[in-house]
């Protein structure tokens, strides 16, 4: 079993938080992991994406061409991954910032209005929550528990009065399950 | 021990502490600036020397001085900082002075930029600094090994009188993987019989590269060289996957090797007999079990991040006995696995080249991409 994970968006959307949080699940789950973020000048104001990679064995290159699944939080990232998503994979899109259809029909959609949501949750930095946890209820990965677990176990201690929030902003995501494919 | 989640800078960093390390000086350069940052918290916490000097060139004379008294000493940089850094590296040589440097190369030359690139392969390897030396020089292919390595280098280090040199990429500096850490030393002062730590009581010791009688710099020559000997007869390190009943291999170091595993599952998992050789310490090269490898293979594609620098040192271990075929990514890019896989079912469909450098093959299809 081998499972890659791309998420993209704008740096300070919460993109590599989100990635690490999946990786300290996956860890905690006994599977073997990486994450592996875009660095450098293009991350500040400019576009940021990591890569998680999650298998039951030694894992190999921690890149990939072609994910399993992506997460798209901004249009940018939607138009870059779109057609890297293997063929039966999994594309969860931030309907908020984008304003177009995905194209694809051999992969599962999830369109999630992240934003929105997060903002009727009292706390736009809420949106990465909100897709990560429509990632886990369309990708056989993880339990979202495993996620919530890592969130407790690793997230700062003063932070921890927003826990029932991220669990909310994951629980609201995680009702976005994508159709069948039917191609 | 439970495994803690870390980025490879920061386990080098901590790997480091817990091998005892006395006094780190260094220069901040991405993408390693993270070992030094985070060594500016830890080491003053634990009472432990942290500097962090005006240059590279401070840097490296700084870990010079303190190695003669006895410390654990070490510095770390990236590719053009380690350039800088040579001429002590040199001088650190022809003194015998135990010291670990980290190196976390990036796109070059010049200042070239900050993503990950295996293109001082021959700067580190065979040399860089003036005059005959040899340091040992380890390539961690993931961050579990990372730590060991540098957790290993001191003693290593301590026990050739040698130089020791992580060489890791920037893809490893700033990735994150779960890994174990070893068990925490305190620092480590240590009065082996050349070191300089204060003189009451005994005569007086002398440390120096200087020899201006060439025959007193030839005796030198010939110890580091003796030396040398019994450090490949000793210290090689490699990782073997899928050799067992391979026909082909390909031999890639550091983020390489590991992207290369990827395409050697895929090719397996098609049917083709390959496997990959990852050397883990560069000096001394695994010679021996590469030349015996390849004695049973039909071919061998090595993959690095530069222009094919191993690559010669491959040609020359394997001695034309089969074809070799070359991949390499330049400039702070990695290769994909698809593009290794793609190099490897070429190499097993087409009839092996018999003319001609791997290289100039390599060029002749890649080099009119830009």
């Amino acid at each position: 079993m081998q499972k890659e994970i791309i998420i993209a968006g704008f740096g300070g959307q919460g993109v590599l938080f989100a990635g690490q949080l999946l990786t300290y699940a996956a860890m905690d789950q006994g599977l073997q992991v990486t994450w592996i973020p875009s660095y450098g000048p293009e991350m500040r104001g400019g576009t940021a994406n990591c890569t998680v990679v999650i298998s039951d064995d030694e894992i190999g290159s921690p890149m990939v061409s072609r994910p399993t699944a992506v997460i798209a939080m901004n249009l940018p990232s939607l138009d870059k991954y779109e057609d890297k998503v293997k063929d039966g994979g999994v594309l969860v899109v931030n309907q908020s910032m984008v304003d177009r259809e995905v194209k694809r029909t051999d992969i599962k959609v999830a369109t999630v209005p992240a934003n929105s949501i997060a903002e009727e949750l009292g706390d736009k930095r809420m949106t990465n929550m909100v897709l990560l946890g429509a990632l886990l209820a369309n990708l056989d990965i993880l339990p979202v528990e495993a996620v919530e677990k890592a969130l407790r176990d690793h997230l700062p201690e003063r932070h921890h009065k927003l826990l029932p929030m991220n669990k909310e902003a994951m629980q609201r995501g995680g009702t976005y399950v994508a159709a069948a494919i039917s191609a | 021990m439970a495994k803690e989640l870390m980025k490879g800078n920061v386990a080098i960093a901590e790997a480091a502490v817990r091998a005892g390390l006395n006094a780190y000086f260094g220069y901040p350069i991405t993408p390693q600036t993270e070992l030094l940052e985070y060594l500016s918290a830890r080491m003053p916490e634990l009472g432990r020397t942290f500097l962090q000097a005006e240059s590279e060139l401070g840097a490296v004379n700084m870990v010079y001085g303190a190695a003669c008294t006895g410390a654990r000493v070490m510095s770390s940089s990236s590719s053009p900082g380690t350039s800088l850094m040579m001429e002590g590296i040199s001088y650190i040589a022809g003194t015998e002075l135990p010291v670990v440097i980290v190196d976390v190369m990036r796109g070059g030359p010049g200042l070239g930029n900050i993503a990950p690139a295996q293109a001082d392969y021959n700067q580190i390897v065979h040399g860089g600094g003036h005059g005959d030396y040899h340091p040992i020089v380890l390539a961690p292919a993931n961050i579990q090994e990372a730590i060991d390595l540098t957790y290993g280098a001191f003693d290593l280090a301590e026990k050739y009188r040698s130089i020791v040199v992580i060489l890791a990429d920037g893809s490893l500096g700033q990735m994150m993987e779960p890994a174990e850490l070893p068990e925490m030393k305190e620092a480590i002062m240590r009065t082996p019989d050349w070191a300089t730590y204060g003189s009451a009581g005994r005569e007086r010791r002398f440390l120096s590269s200087i020899y201006l009688d060439p025959p007193q710099q030839e005796k030198t020559n010939f110890r580091l060289e003796r030396r040398w000997q019994e450090i490949k007869a000793k210290e090689v390190q490699y990782k073997e996957y899928f050799l067992d009943d391979a026909e082909y291999a390909v031999v890639g170091f550091g983020t390489s090797g590991r992207i290369a595993l990827s395409a050697v599952r895929a090719a397996r998992a098609k049917g083709i007999k390959i496997g990959l050789f990852r050397p883990v310490s560069l000096a001394p090269y695994p010679e021996k079990e590469l030349y015996e490898l390849s004695k049973r293979l039909k071919g061998l594609l090595v993959v690095e991040m530069n222009a094919g620098q191993m690559l010669e040192d491959v040609l020359n271990i394997t001695r034309s006995q089969i074809p070799v075929e070359f991949y390499g990514r330049m400039g702070g890019i990695l290769p994909m696995p698809e593009e290794i896989e793609a190099e490897i079912d070429r190499m097993v469909n087409e009839s092996a080249a018999s003319d001609g450098h791997p290289r100039d093959r390599w060029l002749a299809r890649f080099g009119k991409m830009n």
